[in-house]
């Protein structure tokens, strides 16, 4: 049971996604988790505030169905398989505390002090899940693609567009966490 | 019946995301702080797979199942949308500490702070819509 219960390790995970990816291929779709998002506005009529969203969107309503997916999956790992929490680098969890006051490395999922539903009161958690939506969402479209589309098909296809993408990935990640994190927590 | 199928890979993708930690912020903020190898080792032997795997679709010209082409078509040429989109992308990724297809898995786990940042996302990529014109691509 153990071995069910705890986290997958990485040489476990990263051929199962790469699997994952194939078997898209296979049935002749590409892999990727943000291009749903512009399916999402078009099924509810932002095609009439933008030409970008005037597609037949009813094509990409299998994209819509890996995200139902992707939703039952979070359910079962979590409800059924899982402790929910996440340990990490001690000396990483010892900084969350001492810079951030966040405490609940290794005894939560997400770290409760921005994502317990209690805390969502304080308006500064609030602005950052929104304002983080929002560059994920703009910049994933912008950029063509997200993680998924980039640094795993994109790469996997030697695309030279999602190396480029992917280094933007890291230099946004890089100066969010050292840059801008010691000023807005 | 081919609704299913994709019911199907994606609830497996969300079992993956799920266990493997790559839906947790801590494992984004502990990637950013290069605290662990393990987000680098995911992301990292996925690709060594999949480019092995696409060379081998390529060289071996492997169709998909209904017969149709691969979607493996190469992206447009453009250094300022990938490099500009991609830097904004990365710091929302930081800052909410999730990507795409762990929001939603994050959801279905029953985080509800999480629909803050779906709904977010579906407000950037609306944003983008409108403005896109005029964005240097």
């Amino acid at each position: 049971m153990d071995l069910i219960y705890e986290p997958w390790p990485w040489y476990v995970a990263g051929p199962l996604i790469a699997l994952v990816m194939f078997v898209l291929l296979l049935v002749g779709k590409q892999f990727g988790m943000s291009s749903n998002l512009r399916t999402a506005c078009a099924a509810v009529g932002a095609g009439k505030a933008s030409e970008f969203f005037k597609f037949d969107w009813k094509a990409e309503r299998w994209n819509l169905m890996v995200v139902l997916g992707a939703i039952l999956g979070g359910f079962i790992a979590s409800t059924y398989l899982s402790e929910n929490t996440v340990n990490i680098n001690s000396e990483i969890a010892q900084q969350l505390s001492d810079d951030y006051n966040i405490k609940s490395a290794g005894q939560a999922y997400l770290p409760t002090e921005i994502f317990a539903a209690e805390n969502l009161a304080n308006p500064l958690n609030i602005a950052i899940l929104l304002i983080g939506g929002i560059l994920v969402g703009f910049g994933a479209r912008y950029a063509g693609g997200c993680t998924s589309g980039h640094a795993i098909s994109g790469l996997s296809n030697l695309q030279l567009p999602s190396l480029i993408a992917v280094i933007g990935f890291f230099i946004g990640g890089l100066v969010m966490i050292h840059l801008l994190y010691p000023i807005i927590f | 019946m081919r609704y299913i199928t994709y019911l199907v890979i994606g609830t497996f993708f969300g079992i993956i995301m799920f266990k493997s930690e790559a839906a947790s912020w801590f494992r984004i903020y502990e990637m950013f702080q290069f605290g662990s190898f393990h987000m680098y080792g995911i992301i990292g032997s996925a690709l060594v797979l999949g480019v092995i795997g696409i060379q081998v679709i390529k060289r071996k010209n492997i169709k998909p199942l209904n017969g149709s082409e691969m979607s493996l078509q190469p992206k447009n040429k453009s250094v300022a949308r990938y490099l500009i989109g991609g830097i904004i992308f990365g710091l929302g990724w930081a800052l909410a500490g999730a990507c795409p297809g762990p929001m939603y898995v994050l959801a279905g786990a029953g985080y509800i702070s999480i629909l803050i940042v779906i709904f977010g996302a579906v407000v950037g990529t609306f944003l983008y819509g409108l403005i896109k014109d005029r964005l240097p691509h």
